[in-house]
């Protein structure tokens, strides 16, 4: 059924279509609206038998999900930004353990400087924690990657990640296509657990492995991440099937099949990048897209393949490994089968800085006339960062750096777009 | 069944035998439908007071839930030395996930029984003094305040032993650890810090809290079977002397559990709903100074020339217990 609705309450529809039977949640922005929804349909006893449980923090959030889903419970959480640092422990914890809960992630900068708005520094910082990590482009995506995650992740025995852009995506009202409770019972059996707490079948879970066999527990999980490549394109051909919709799957390839660049992204701002380009198409510049769906695990051989023919890659990505360059980018590097300097990585959209199709296209335009730098910040304010640079220069006592930029770009509200 | 105490005759000894008790009054561990959910052959040290107390306390929380059990372990001695896998000493359902998040998953398994209409299935999770009073406090606390149907069991021996004797926050003021060495001016732990978990957890207002020692095994049996009488959250506090810890003989884990209680520096004692509903009387107070001689981690205090000062500071500390808990006998209640 289509319906014009918030992003964050399309994700918790899609939740509550999928039988969850332990919800549990710390309040973090931009998360709060799909948990919001999620408790009030749980109050109102609409997903009955299902327990909503207000934790404390998002250490508990993750570990309150790891007892229910080692009881054999389908566990559900969402969280965001320091919320996802302060439970990482336990992100691992889950992985490791092999339990299938499944997570949004409203994807939100890290502090500091503390920051509400989108980019993907949260998840990314999580990429080897040993869960599926699943990016959604639209809400109507982030719905459908949902109804997939509980399906992959029960099947794998493993946790899986949906992330969508704090805000541009979870406070959007979009136009979605809710399926039916038939259609999600059909794609989503109940869950089958592989490991459970039971006193009729009492068994240890977590005990410590020492050198004989971590590195055994470790190449598993690895195996596992390689077996998700199989299944999600398959599980992703299953839900066309039963929703008449693509949706999911490892990359989305876009005008890409004779450009010389493709543009390679994650998440909504693929819709920005694929409207430059059509533009730039119109005008005949050989231009296309990879959008990458499955982050982890990294689709290496789609990636090879998508980009095998491409004479210059431009890795535009949201978040940024301090000291080195671009995430996303150093991982395109390993999968790209050309030279490795033919791949450009543009940081941008840090913090929430708006990603503007003039900004887009004046970096596209580089990268097909060959003067993209190797790695390029769209639209940092160079003079700022001097500023601040000089001052450390001759002061000692310079001050805090934020308040510093702050203070010397003044009245911000009326400068942001 | 109502715990009935049993007075202490005997002299020289710190032991209590069943031989004088109605068969109804014997302790879980006497019994042959004893569980041993803690089995035999684990590798905890010698005369350790951690796997005597969780040996009897989950013993006895089998017995009272008709072995309907699942228990979490906080990381620490007793979730080493029980697992190292592929041998397992427990025969119950168990799991480890962390070191700080013990109260969390057990309200995740308990959330995950109800949605599952396992009502008779019961939820117990277990740490050390660090495990509980400080990395797993926050998780605690938010157990406690959701009043999730869990029995919480701390064992507490005053310190991180697992990592190799470090101070934790129930950590006794003037104790040797290795992070609170009495070199140079230093004479050990200070004084005035520290959590009382088990009045914190009053504070909280949950349905049972309870102390209890390892000298007083039935006392402790009888603790946990009636916490399960109760549903919501039910905190036990059990005093576990630790051979190597402390340093004392591993032999005199329950002498010294016993001098504990008896000195009045660790009360025992039973409270429902936020208020003391019962309180283990003691029959005569000893001086302190017969529980703390005996331990190296306190040997500094009377090593010449001494910290007197100290030694009635901590006397001053068990009479407080003394007065705040109503721990000695009136004259109508002498034997």
């Amino acid at each position: 059924m289509l319906k014009q609705v918030e992003g964050s309450a399309a994700v918790a529809e899609a939740i509550a279509l999928c039988r969850p039977q332990v919800i549990c949640a710390y309040p973090i922005s931009p998360q709060t609206h799909i948990v919001e929804a999620l408790g009030r349909r749980v109050d109102a006893g609409e997903l009955a038998p299902c327990e909503f449980v207000n934790v404390e923090s998002e250490f508990a959030a993750m570990s309150v999900a790891i007892g229910a889903s080692a009881t054999g419970a389908r566990a559900y959480t969402a969280t965001a930004s320091q919320g996802l640092l302060f439970m990482a422990e336990a992100v691992y914890n889950a992985a490791g353990l092999g339990l299938p809960i499944v997570m949004t992630v409203a994807n939100r900068a890290i502090g500091a400087p503390i920051n509400i708005w989108n980019d993907h520094t949260d998840a990314l910082s999580q990429r080897d924690c040993g869960w599926l990590q699943l990016f959604a482009e639209d809400n109507q995506e982030a719905l459908d990657l949902h109804i997939q995650a509980f399906r992959l992740a029960e099947e794998l025995s493993l946790p899986v990640m949906v992330c969508m852009d704090g805000f541009i995506l979870t406070h959007a009202y979009e136009r979605v296509d809710m399926p039916t409770q038939a259609q999600v019972d059909s794609y989503l059996p109940p869950y089958q657990p592989r490991q459970v707490l039971d006193p009729a079948d009492p068994v240890s879970i977590g005990a410590m492995v020492g050198p004989e066999a971590f590195m055994e527990v470790r190449y598993l999980a690895h195996a596992k991440q390689q077996q998700a490549l199989e299944l999600i394109p398959a599980w992703a051909d299953e839900f066309r099937r039963v929703f008449g919709r693509p949706s999911g799957g490892l990359v989305h390839e876009y005008r890409s099949s004779d450009a010389d660049v493709i543009v390679v992204a994650l998440g909504s701002v693929l819709g920005t990048i694929k409207d430059t380009v059509d533009t730039m198409r119109d005008e005949g510049l050989r231009i296309g897209v990879l959008g990458i769906t499955c982050f982890r695990p990294w689709p290496s051989v789609a990636v090879r393949n998508a980009l095998q023919k491409a004479q210059c890659v431009v890795v535009l990505e949201k978040s940024l490994a301090v000291g080195m360059g671009g995430i996303v980018g150093n991982n395109v590097s390993a999968s790209f089968s050309g030279s490795p300097d033919r791949v450009r990585t543009v940081i941008a959209g840090l913090g929430g800085r708006s990603i503007t199709r003039g900004s887009l296209r004046r970096v596209f335009e580089q990268a097909l006339t060959d003067t993209l730098e190797p790695l390029t910040f769209l639209d940092l304010d160079r003079t700022l960062v001097d500023r601040v640079l000089e001052r450390e220069r001759v002061q000692r006592r310079s001050g805090p750096i934020a308040e510093g930029i702050l203070k010397d770009l003044g009245v911000v509200a009326a400068k942001s777009g | 069944m109502s715990y009935q105490p049993i007075r202490f005759y005997q002299t020289g000894t710190f032991t209590v035998g069943n031989r004088l008790l109605p068969a109804a009054q014997r302790s879980v561990q006497s019994g042959r439908e004893r569980t041993n959910s803690l089995n035999s052959g684990h590798r905890a040290c010698q005369g350790c007071g951690e796997a005597l107390g969780a040996r009897y306390a989950i013993d006895a929380a089998m017995a009272a839930t008709n072995r309907q059990l699942v228990a979490a372990n906080a990381t620490g001695c007793l979730e080493v030395f029980s697992t190292p896998y592929p041998e397992t000493s427990w025969q119950i359902p168990w799991i480890h996930s962390l070191f700080g998040n013990a109260a969390a998953v057990g309200t995740g398994i308990a959330a995950a029984l109800r949605v599952q209409g396992k009502r008779d299935v019961r939820v117990v999770a277990q740490g050390g003094d660090g495990g509980t009073t400080d990395i797993g406090f926050g998780c605690l606390s938010g157990m406690f305040e959701r009043n999730d149907d869990v029995l919480y069991i701390c064992y507490d021996n005053e310190a991180y032993m697992n990592t190799g004797v470090q101070r934790s926050s129930a950590t006794p003021p003037a104790a040797r650890t290795n992070t609170t060495m009495p070199v140079g001016k230093s004479t050990g732990a200070r004084f005035g810090q520290g959590k009382n978990l088990p009045l914190i957890a009053m504070a909280h207002e949950i349905p049972y809290v309870a102390t209890a020692t390892v000298a007083e095994l039935r006392d402790l049996e009888a603790k946990v079977r009636r916490s399960m009488e109760f549903r919501g959250a039910r905190y036990i506090h059990v005093l576990v002397p630790c051979p190597l810890g402390w340093g004392h003989g591993s032999a005199e884990t329950i002498k010294m559990a016993r001098l504990a209680m008896e000195t009045a520096l660790f009360p025992v004692f039973e409270a429902e709903h936020g208020e003391v509903k019962n309180v283990s009387k003691i029959r005569r107070q000893l001086p302190v100074e017969d529980y703390l001689r005996p331990q190296t981690r306190f040997a500094h205090l009377f090593k010449p020339p001494g910290h007197a000062e100290l030694v009635a500071q901590i006397q001053a500390l068990a009479d407080r217990n003394v007065r705040r808990f109503g721990l000695l006998h009136d004259l109508e209640d002498a034997p």
